[in-house]
């Protein structure tokens, strides 16, 4: 099958249909061995065990960012080629990366308190966090609220590239500005400055969370497909009965 | 393996984590047995999307 046959609703629906069980049982293999790596890792230094908390907290961060990315490339796709499938995976991946702000606020909240002191701080990198949460639900707003996906489809794509503007922000702001929140120690120039013994769990719990959020991605997809088959015999229905 | 004299936190973290994932794809699966039960019923009185009617008048 070539790359461009997937651009057909039906046949991307027969490639979810085939995958899906695959990237459950792996996605679950790598979750469990992911735990029993965290299970096993030695505490901090400095902060103790609360460092258990970060196996949470930077793969759901990566991933709240890797959503708004991906829903900024399917935002090129309805704007330029007007794919029907581009918008069909934006709005799939808006309430899975809204999921995974979610978590990274709360568990970030929930390391704060015993490592700063504070449950929250108005600094730059937290507060920029909260706007791509923010802007998160009001895409989906703007998703749920309409009722003809052809309508909100440009709307949204709109607003994907404008927000896609936060994500540098994101990135940069413990270089730019005076933070409380510690700058980059994974990928930054020079390597990582997490020792292995921690840095593996990490990796590999990154690995599974991202498993998580393809897996989820693509059965949202699905269910999209399906709500728009319905719209379209819906209105098909419709038509007949009026004709 | 001990969590020390911040286990609450960590916990807590764990358990909304937990609860958010499995919310998510307890509402995947809901919405993928909606859509799919709605297909069924629309099939079942005869309605075809526009696709399906162009295949089947090739045929």
């Amino acid at each position: 099958m070539a790359v461009i046959d997937l651009a057909n609703p039906t046949r991307f629906l027969n490639l979810i249909n085939r995958t899906l069980p695959w990237l459950t049982v792996l996605t679950a293999a790598v979750f469990i061995y992911g735990l029993y790596r965290v299970a096993g890792a030695p505490d901090d230094y400095q902060q103790g065990a609360t460092v258990k908390i970060m196996y949470l907290h930077v793969p759901a961060a990566w991933l709240g960012m890797m959503g708004w990315g991906l829903m900024t490339v399917a935002a090129f796709g309805t704007l330029v080629w007007r794919h029907p499938l581009a918008d069909v995976a934006g709005k799939a991946a808006a309430p899975i990366g809204a999921a995974f702000t979610f978590i990274c606020l709360v568990t970030g909240s929930l390391w704060g308190r015993p490592t700063w002191g504070t449950y929250w701080v108005w600094d730059a990198r937290l507060t920029s966090v909260l706007v791509l949460f923010l802007l998160y639900l009001g895409m989906l707003a703007l998703y749920w609220t309409a009722e003809d996906p052809n309508r909100s489809s440009r709307a949204a794509a709109i607003l994907a590239l404008v927000g896609a503007v936060n994500i540098p922000i994101i990135k940069f702001s413990v270089e730019w500005w005076n933070t409380l929140h510690q700058p980059a120690s994974i990928m930054r120039l020079g390597g990582s400055a997490i020792a292995p013994s921690i840095l593996w769990p990490l990796l590999i719990m990154a690995i599974a969370f991202t498993l998580l959020f393809f897996t989820l991605h693509l059965a949202a997809m699905r269910n999209e497909i399906l709500r728009r088959r319905v719209r379209s015999m819906r209105m098909m229905q419709a038509r007949e009965q009026t004709a | 393996m001990t969590l020390g004299p911040h286990a609450s936190f960590i916990i807590a973290s764990y358990i909304v984590t937990a609860f958010v994932v499995i919310a998510m794809i307890l509402w995947i699966i809901a919405d993928y047995a909606t859509q799919r039960r709605i297909l069924r019923e629309l099939e079942a009185r005869g309605v075809r999307r526009r696709s399906q009617n162009a295949s089947e008048d090739t045929q």
